[in-house]
This record gives C-alpha cells, sequence and structure tokens, in this order.
C-alpha cells in the first residue's frame, strides 16, 4: 500500500532540477564564445522559477494534501524576501547613493535619524537567516492556530488568507513601516562579501536554490508519505471523521501550514538573492492566487507538479510578455479556466493518463453529485 | 435684587471707561475715519480718489448711508461701468451711452478723460459688502436673507447702521435670525461703536447660539482683546467652547455620514456577492468585473444618448440603470451555463476558474477602451450639496445611499414574494427536493446567477458616479466585497447590511485616527480577527440546512 504513496516521480524531478541549473550555472562560466555558454540573464531566470517552484511546493503542500486553498501564500514569500533584503541592504553600506554607512538610503531620504529597533541585527546574515524563517513561520503559527482552532475552513479560510495578504500589502506600501514603502528594497552590491553582478555568485545562487528545492521536495515527500500523510489525507478528505477517531486535525494542520510558509519563506529569500529587489507589489493577492493555478497546471497535489507547474507557466509568461504583452492576461486567464475545467489533475494527471502508469496522486474524495452545498 | 442692581450699574460704568478708554487711538488705526474727514459732504467723493483704499472706504459709507443713487453706483462699479472722468465728476456708461452718477441725469457727450475707476480684492470685498447692505434695505426675501447672512459672516462695523435700520422696520419672520447674528458679529468686532457690557454679552449670547466658524472667530478676537470689558469677554470664551463642542458633534455626525455612503457603496457591492456566494455558495471572483462591466455600461449608455439624444444626455443615469442591470445580469447567465456549471461541488475550483475569467475580462475591456480612466459625467442634478444642520450632505453620495437601499429592498422583495424567489430558496436549501417537486434547477442557478450579476451591474452604475471607471475597477471591490458577505454571515442580507455599514462607519472612524491606511488595515486585521472567533459570521444561519 505504501508503494501509491511513494511519489517516486519526486525524486526524477529533484534529480531533473539539479541537472538543468548546473548545466544552466557551468554554462554561464564559460567563455561567451564557446556554443554551450549561457547568459547571465538566462541563469537570473533560472533561479527566480526556482524561487517560484518553492512558493509552488508550498501551496501544493496544503491545497493538495490538507485540502487548504491558500490564496496568500505569496505573503510569507514576501516577508521571508524582506527579510533578506534587510540583510542585502545592510550591506551596501556605506556605498549607498546618501553614503550613510549606517541607515539605508530610504531612511536617510525620509531624514530618519536611527534604525528602528527591528532592523537592528540586520547587518549579520545569521540574523538575517533566523528572521527569514521566524517572521513568516510565526505569521503562520498565530494565523493557523488562530484560523484552525475555530475551525475556519474552506472558501472561508481561503478569503481571509487573501484579506491578509492585501492588508500587509497596504502596509508595505506605506513608507512609515520601515522598509522603504512602494521602491521596497533594491540595489544590492553583495552578499557576504561575494559581489552579486558577479557570474560566478549567481551561478553559486543558482546551484544553492536547485539544492534547496531538491531537498524540500524530498523534506515534503518524507512529510506525506509516510503514515503522517495519510493522516494529511484523511483531514483534507473527511475532517470531522479524522477528529471522531481521535486525531487532532486543528494540530495537524497548523504543523503543515507553518511547515508550508517556512518553505515558501525560503522561496522568498533565495528570490530577492537573484532578482534583486523586493516591493509591496509581492504581496498583491493576485501573486497568490498565480501561484495556485502554478500547482494546479501542474498537478495538485503531486509535489513534482507544482515544481513543474511553477517553471512552464512562469517561461511562458516570460515568453509572452516579450512577445505579445496584450494576450498574456487572455492566456494566463485561459489557462486558469481550462485547467480547471478539463484537467483537474493537471499535467501529472495528464501524462498518467498517456502513460498509463499507476495511480500517483492522492485519491480524491467523492461527493454525491448534483449536491452544491 | 436692589443690590444685583447696583452691580450691574457699576460694571456698565466700568464697561463704558474701559471701552472709551482707547477708543481714540482704535480711531486713528481706521482708514475709514481719516477718509471721512477728508470729505465730510460728498459720499461719492472717494470713489474718485486714484487710492484703493478711499476707494474702498467710499464703497462702504454708500452701502451703509444708502443715497439715493448709492445703489445704481454700486451697480455700475460691480460691472465695471463706473467711470471718472478728468474734472473729478463719476459717470456711468451704459452701452453708448452716459449718464451721472451723482444726479443719474443723462449726459450729452463722452466726458473727456474717463478712465474706469480702479479696483483690487479689496475694493471688490467693500463692495460685495455694499451691495449686501444695499439688498438688506430694498431687495426681495430671498435677496435680503442671503444679505443678512453674508453680512454676519462677514461682520464689518460700519454697517450697522443699516442691519439697525432693518431690524427696526418691519421684517419677515425668517430674517431676524440673520440680522440679530450680524448685528452681534458687528457690535463684537473691532471698530465697533462703544455699547457696553450688557450688550456685549447678549451679542456673545447670540452668537453662541448661532455657532458656526466665523461666529467662533469673532468670538475669539472678541476674547482676545484686552480693552472689551472683562466678564464679556469671560462669555465669550465659554461660549467658544460650547461652539467648539457642537462643531466636534457635527464633525462627528459628518463622519458617519461619510461611513454610511462608504457602507452603501459596499453593500451596493456586496449584494450581488450575497446572492451568488451566500445563497448559490458559489465563489464568483469575476464578481468585481461584473461591477466594472456595469460601470462601462453606464458610460457607454451617456456616450449613445449624448450621441442620439442630446437634450436626453441628463437622464442617462437612469436609463443606464436598467441597461446595466440587463447587460450584467446576461452576462452572469452566460457565465453561469457556460462555466459554472460545470464546477458545482468544487467550490475551490471555480474560484480559479472565475478568477482566470475575470484576468480574461479585464484585458478584454482594456484592449476595447484602453487602459485609461473613461469619463462618466455626473449630470447636473447629482452634483452640488445641502446643509442639514451643521452637516454637508453631498447629492451623489446621498444618492447612493437611497440606491442602495431601494436595491436592498427590490432584492429583498424579489427573494422573500416572488415564484423565483421562492424556488430559489428551495433549490438553495434541498436541491434534489427541489427538483422532485418539479422546479427546473438548471433554469433556477443561471436566473440566480444572472440575478446576483445584474445587482453587480448596478453597483457598477453607482460606483461609476464615485470611482474611477478604468478595467481595474473590479479588483478594488473584489476583497471587501468578500469579507463584508462573510463578515455578516453567508446568506443573509440584513447580516450584508449589518456588515456593509459596520465596515464603512468603523473605517470613517478610523481614518482620522490613524490615517486612511492603516484605518483600512487595521479594519481588516479586526474582520480577519472576528472570522476566527466567528467562522459564520455576525448573523449566522442557523438549523439543519447548514453543512457543518
Amino acid at each position: 500500500m505504501t508503494g501509491g504513496f511513494a511519489f517516486r516521480g519526486v525524486v526524477r524531478t529533484a534529480a531533473a532540477v539539479l541537472a538543468i541549473a548546473a548545466l544552466l550555472a557551468l554554462g554561464s562560466l564559460l567563455p561567451q564564445s564557446t556554443p554551450l555558454s549561457v547568459s547571465p540573464f538566462v541563469v537570473t531566470l533560472a533561479g527566480k522559477y526556482l524561487a517560484y517552484a518553492m512558493l509552488a511546493l508550498a501551496v501544493d503542500l496544503v491545497w493538495g494534501f490538507v485540502g487548504i486553498l491558500t490564496l496568500g501564500h505569496a505573503a510569507f514569500f514576501a516577508l521571508g524576501g524582506y527579510a533578506m533584503g534587510m540583510y542585502l541592504v545592510r550591506e551596501i553600506g556605506a556605498r549607498g547613493v546618501y553614503g550613510n554607512p549606517d541607515l539605508p538610503d530610504f531612511m536617510v531620504f525620509l531624514s530618519w535619524k536611527a534604525l528602528p529597533w527591528y532592523w537592528w541585527g540586520s547587518d549579520h546574515f545569521v540574523v538575517a537567516a533566523v528572521l527569514v524563517l521566524a517572521v513568516p513561520g510565526a505569521l503562520a503559527a498565530l494565523f493557523g492556530w488562530l484560523a484552525f482552532r475555530s475551525r475556519v475552513g474552506g472558501v472561508y479560510l481561503s478569503i481571509i488568507t487573501q484579506a491578509l495578504t492585501y492588508a500587509l500589502m497596504l502596509a508595505f506600501f506605506q513608507n512609515g513601516l520601515g522598509f522603504g514603502g512602494n521602491n521596497g528594497l533594491t540595489d544590492f552590491k553583495d552578499v557576504l562579501g561575494f559581489d552579486l553582478h558577479r557570474p560566478g555568485t549567481r551561478a553559486a545562487l543558482l546551484m544553492i536554490s536547485a539544492l534547496v528545492l531538491a531537498g524540500a521536495m524530498l523534506a515534503t515527500r518524507a512529510l506525506v508519505g509516510g503514515r503522517f500523510g495519510r493522516l494529511l489525507i484523511a483531514v483534507r478528505d473527511a475532517e470531522s471523521r479524522t477528529r471522531f477517531l481521535g486525531y487532532r486535525p486543528d494540530q495537524v494542520k497548523l504543523l503543515v501550514w507553518v511547515v508550508s510558509a517556512l518553505i515558501a519563506a525560503v522561496g522568498g529569500a533565495l528570490y530577492v538573492l537573484q532578482v534583486g529587489i523586493i516591493n509591496p507589489g509581492e504581496f498583491a493577492p493576485a501573486n497568490s492566487i498565480e501561484s495556485v493555478i502554478w500547482v494546479a497546471v501542474g498537478g495538485r497535489g503531486t509535489l513534482s507538479g507544482a515544481v513543474i507547474g511553477a517553471v512552464l507557466v512562469n517561461l511562458g509568461k516570460t515568453l509572452f510578455t516579450a512577445w505579445l504583452p496584450e494576450l498574456w492576461l487572455y492566456g494566463l486567464g485561459a489557462l486558469f479556466i481550462a485547467t480547471t475545467l478539463f484537467l483537474p489533475q493537471g499535467l501529472m494527471g495528464l501524462g498518467r493518463h498517456l502513460v498509463r502508469r499507476r495511480a500517483e496522486v492522492t485519491p480524491e474524495i467523492t461527493r454525491p453529485a448534483g449536491d452544491a452545498a | 435684587m436692589s443690590e444685583r442692581r447696583r452691580r450691574v450699574a457699576l460694571l456698565v460704568l466700568l464697561g463704558v471707561v474701559l471701552a472709551g478708554a482707547p477708543a481714540p487711538s482704535r480711531a486713528q488705526t481706521s482708514d475709514r475715519t481719516t477718509s471721512d474727514a477728508a470729505s465730510p459732504v460728498d459720499p461719492f467723493a472717494g470713489l474718485t480718489s486714484p487710492h484703493f483704499e478711499a476707494i474702498a472706504a467710499a464703497v462702504g459709507r454708500l452701502g451703509a448711508e444708502g443715497a439715493p443713487q448709492a445703489q445704481a453706483v454700486l451697480r455700475a462699479l460691480s460691472a465695471h461701468h463706473l467711470f471718472v472722468a478728468e474734472d473729478g465728476g463719476l459717470y456711468v456708461r451704459e452701452g453708448e451711452s452716459w449718464t451721472d452718477a451723482r444726479t443719474g441725469a443723462p449726459v450729452a457727450s463722452a466726458p473727456a478723460g474717463a478712465r474706469m475707476v480702479r479696483e483690487n480684492n479689496r475694493v471688490r470685498g467693500a463692495l460685495a459688502q455694499a451691495m449686501a447692505g444695499q439688498a438688506l434695505l430694498g431687495g426681495d426675501a430671498a435677496a435680503r436673507r442671503d444679505a443678512a447672512v453674508r453680512l454676519a459672516d462677514h461682520p464689518d462695523p460700519a454697517m450697522l447702521p443699516v442691519v439697525e435700520r432693518a431690524l427696526a422696520t418691519p421684517h419677515e419672520a425668517g430674517l431676524d435670525v440673520p440680522l440679530q447674528r450680524a448685528r452681534a458679529a458687528m457690535l463684537l468686532s473691532p471698530g465697533a461703536p462703544t455699547t457696553g457690557e450688557q450688550a456685549q454679552s447678549a451679542a456673545v449670547r447670540v452668537l453662541r447660539d448661532a455657532g458656526g466658524l466665523d461666529a467662533r472667530a469673532v468670538l475669539a478676537r472678541f476674547a482676545a482683546d484686552e480693552a472689551a470689558p472683562a466678564e464679556a469677554r469671560k462669555a465669550a470664551r465659554r461660549a467658544i467652547v460650547t461652539i467648539d463642542r457642537r462643531i466636534r458633534l457635527w464633525n462627528l455626525g459628518q463622519q458617519v455620514f461619510y461611513g454610511l455612503s462608504l457602507g452603501s457603496v459596499l453593500l451596493l457591492a456586496a449584494m450581488g456577492l450575497a446572492i451568488t456566494f451566500g445563497v448559490m455558495g458559489i465563489i464568483n471572483m469575476a464578481h468585481g468585473e461584473l461591477v466594472m462591466l456595469g460601470a462601462y455600461t453606464t458610460y457607454l449608455t451617456q456616450k449613445t444618448l449624448t450621441a442620439v439624444a442630446p437634450g436626453l444626455a441628463a437622464f442617462s443615469l437612469p436609463l443606464a440603470v436598467p441597461v446595466a442591470f440587463l447587460v450584467c445580469g446576461a452576462a452572469g447567465m452566460l457565465i453561469e451555463r457556460g462555466l459554472i456549471r460545470f464546477l458545482y461541488g468544487r467550490p475551490l475550483e471555480t474560484l480559479l476558474a472565475t478568477w482566470g475569467l475575470s484576468l480574461v475580462l479585464q484585458q478584454a475591456v482594456r484592449s476595447l477602451f484602453g487602459p485609461t480612466n473613461v469619463a462618466v459625467a455626473t449630470p447636473g442634478w447629482l452634483a452640488g450639496s445641502f446643509q442639514l444642520g451643521g452637516l454637508t450632505i453631498t447629492l451623489d453620495r446621498f444618492a447612493i445611499m437611497l440606491f442602495a437601499g431601494a436595491v436592498m429592498g427590490a432584492v429583498l422583495l424579489v427573494l422573500r414574494r416572488t415564484a423565483l424567489g421562492l424556488q430559489m430558496r428551495a433549490v438553495t436549501q434541498n436541491r434534489r427536493m427541489a427538483a422532485l417537486m418539479g422546479i427546473r434547477t438548471a433554469r433556477v442557478d443561471a436566473l440566480t446567477f444572472g440575478l446576483g450579476s445584474g445587482v453587480a451591474g448596478l453597483a457598477g452604475v453607482a460606483v461609476s458616479q464615485i470611482d474611477n471607471v478604468s478595467p481595474n475597477l473590479g479588483q478594488g471591490y473584489i476583497i471587501d466585497s468578500f469579507l463584508v458577505v462573510v463578515f455578516g454571515g453567508v446568506g443573509n442580507l440584513w447580516g450584508t447590511l449589518a456588515a456593509a455599514m459596520t465596515l464603512g462607519v468603523g473605517g470613517k472612524a478610523l481614518e482620522p485616527l490613524v490615517g486612511a491606511v492603516s484605518g483600512k488595515i487595521l479594519l481588516l486585521l479586526l474582520v480577519i480577527l472576528f472570522i476566527q472567533r466567528h467562522p459564520r459570521g455576525m448573523f449566522p444561519l442557523r438549523g439543519r440546512g447548514v453543512e457543518s
């Protein structure tokens, strides 16, 4: 029986991610003239896709396995990004436009005299790394604890996650909050002493992203693959019955919710390192919903599907917005509709249908037909 | 009693002494008195002067004294028809004919070297005052009232005789209050004739009861005047406190009005959702885009009507109401038949599919009408505002409040009193049983969704009057609308009303305390916390029909 939950595809996908990332990273280090050389732009783009894949993985963990349709996961992603961004801004030091060694440029511009207390220690990478995990983790824990304890579920939970990220977006747009207002944090120079603009650093960051993503995939696979995974499915498909059997669905959900937020936050930190900017737009509710469609396109509840969906949809977005910018929203909208109508199990489901392999997707609950409630 | 009378007499005496002592110094600083000395006989002499101060003073005197030709001269001055000739004569030009301003007699030929009487803001101010004075003495009822209000708001002691005369002559009842106010304000203004402490205290009381910022300014100046009697000044200070309290209360009322107005907009936007989401359980993320479609329908209706029948353009808004309802209702039924019907029982997938639809609709409108705002005109009968006590009620916001109430009443009527409403409720409560009773559930689904979408279109008509009509319009309303529906309790229109008004008034109440954006954030967090405590909203539906 455990075979059905083994998710052998996850290992293959993780390996593929590592291989492609290694190929691109090595290619970018070759001289420009060689045929296998890769431009730094492509490396950054690939790094961005992998950061988004982390977000998609986080969404799949809660949506695919616990049935929580989150419309606010980009909040954790962006919070992780801001925590890393704080460190990167402090690394600029006196090389900023105003040359102030202690204060970031935007604070000088707002004529602040001292760092706010929540910026203390942000010049140490270790502190930043802790913040990347601690802040989104704490928010997720508080939010999840309140929500799951009162059994807020389904659509209601979706709507309040969306309201949460919307409120955070409004807050981060304010200059007074101390995170650079609508410009956000940008203009980074280096990380741990390595120049962020050098191809070597970029290649290394891409490899690190790939390793972290592969690690996260294997870790989530371990989480959902065993007995605990069965419990998750039980909670997703029949929460009340699971509770009557003596389990605590609220605790199970909270644990997975927080783990998922942490994965998203790490993704956000990797995103900022490679893309080089974080601004309040990342909190936009539309971003969170987009990350759900990556999972839906790839195949919900498959882990690999989330990664593949994130990379493919974002690749499509890059190509579309470059060639036919007006058509992108039509394309994305049609993708949402077509996936939900015709491809409920995503590309993974389609692939399985074509290859006729044993089902790897988690079983769906069957509702009595025709009962909309 | 006699003791008190003696004290009053003493105070009056003291007041006279105190008020009288600095009078000469005040007279010296007043330019009016100096020009009085220069031309005691001819009331028009100052107008011929090249100095603005002298002109203004002469205008003021004309307004107060009411010389027989004064009104004609003032009117000529305000119309730029008053001229000074080289010989110092004043002439009024009407077309090509000239008359002597002092006598009103026609003049045969144009006077030599005539130049227009000069004006600046000071002269214009004095002119407005003087015209008000003239209107008070000779105008019709409305003009007299306006003049009295103007004199009360811009008190000038020089006009005191005019007001006294108007008070002394028989006048209509409505004129008495503004006249008394004007008189009181003049008595307390610098340069007023000395009247004694009792009269000043009485004037303070009149202004206290009148209230308003202008009266407060007069009182504040009087209270700061060292020369005024101490008792009267104290009364003035107390009156200021009273007026401030009243102004604060009215401001609170104004804030509540803004809140109710915002709540009405939220109610309109959320009501359609309360039907599709609350009654049918469909999460329609394209709801905001249906509101947007309604706004664009209003725009198109207006444009078409202006092109076809320009005379009827003012009535394009009432026409847009049914048009937007039909257009958006039809769009909604199309969406239900073409998309949502395949997703019943899968609420989260419906959410994603309708989100995709909203992207397509936004981009379609952007392609058709461009990414920028389109201008929807506000008809003349909706522009402006009226006073309700100390409240300023803007007509467009007031109309939206009425409209929201009417739409809510209509929706309730449809749900409670029509066969369709009965069928809707039956299908919602028990779909299979309803089908067994012969209700065509598919048709009811489409009609219900159409009704919700049509109401979204109505919201679009209202929103087009107060918000920018752009392809992004819908996105600004979708999160708020969902919060209103969930906050109020799903499937309960009265709950939606209560939630919309709570959020509207709450938002406006928080705004002055923490700022607009922080207020909004705080409100969102409060609603999130509330939903955590009460997942089914303020007014949850109870009973067996509610799924766990």
